[in-house]
């Protein structure tokens, strides 16, 4: 019973830390200055939160109620994989979009490549438009 | 690798009918005895021994936990100081790994460690745009971190 109780005491101690660690996230979202220093705290200390809490409620029904529950370990599993991925596409949309960086130091080559590319777009879509127009026109004169 | 473990299976399977037993303990001894089989015919088998690489794949996976525990204390105590005297920038990591799968788990590990973010993928796949959280001091280690990660993946895929 009394070895029962200290495991018992280690899962919620994990839960604790999982909760604890998720405020401290929200509060890191308040106070940093721009998009991409938030979704620093937001992607990894929210991962970290929510793993603790999960392997918590699992050891707690696992060590009380002798229950093994799978889809705990699957729910891991996914928050595990699916977090950075989903934090990596939030900040290259908000780069796409030009959100704008705080106080910031190297802006390396990434500025310029997009640059190059917006131009070689807007370049092809200028030359399909002439394409299309001169196209047309042929169409026209054979009509 | 995926080679050597359906060989496995088979020496598995072959000792469940010869023993004839159709039980968990027969399939794990049958499986273990598949393991040194495997072991002593290495040189035979083309591809490395897979348990190497079962190993490899573990001690992945502790790093990334604990990249993971470790950028997480990093940012309390980001949060944490009054005036973070932080200066956040963007700088170009160029990466040897080819396939997307190896870009894919590169940008994750990344993503998860102390004071970096993954952005953007160059279209030709030789550059990772990285977000850091502190460009001065940190950049310099942060390559060397990467360094250990790409040296992992790759024992990991070849």
């Amino acid at each position: 019973m009394n070895e029962r109780e200290i495991l018992e005491f280690i899962a919620v101690l994990l839960i604790l830390l999982g909760s604890i660690l998720s405020v401290i996230s929200a509060y890191g979202i308040v106070r940093f200055p721009d998009v991409y220093t938030r979704s620093h705290a937001a992607t990894k200390s929210s991962t970290l939160s929510v793993l603790l809490t999960l392997s918590g409620a699992f050891f707690y029904f696992w060590i009380s109620e002798s229950f093994f529950s799978v889809r705990i370990l699957l729910g891991i599993l996914f928050v595990f994989i699916t977090a950075p991925v989903a934090g990596h596409l939030i900040i290259r949309a908000a780069y796409r979009s030009k959100v704008k960086l705080s106080e910031i130091t190297i802006e390396d080559e990434l500025h310029e490549v997009l640059h190059e590319e917006d131009k070689e777009f807007i370049h092809k879509d200028v030359l399909e438009k002439e394409d299309r127009e001169k196209i047309l026109r042929n169409e026209d004169k054979q009509k | 690798m995926a080679f050597q473990i359906v060989i496995n299976l088979i020496i598995a399977f072959m000792w469940m009918f010869l023993n004839e037993s159709y039980s968990a303990p027969g399939f794990i001894g049958g499986y273990l005895l598949g393991i040194l089989l495997l072991f002593l015919l290495s040189k035979f088998i083309p591809g490395t021994f897979y348990l190497k690489k079962f190993f490899k794949i573990i001690s992945l996976i502790l790093l990334f936990i604990k990249e993971l525990i470790s950028s997480n204390i990093d940012i309390v105590k980001l949060v944490y100081t009054p005036n973070p005297e932080v200066e956040p920038g963007i700088f170009a990591l160029p990466i040897e790994v080819k396939s997307n799968w190896e870009i894919t788990l590169l940008a994750n590990l990344i993503s998860l460690t102390p004071g970096t973010l993954s952005i953007a993928v160059s279209n030709d796949n030789k550059q990772l745009f990285i977000h850091a959280m502190d460009i001065d001091d940190i950049e310099e280690s942060i390559s060397s971190i990467k360094n250990t990660f790409e040296k992992a993946i790759m024992e990991v895929t070849r």
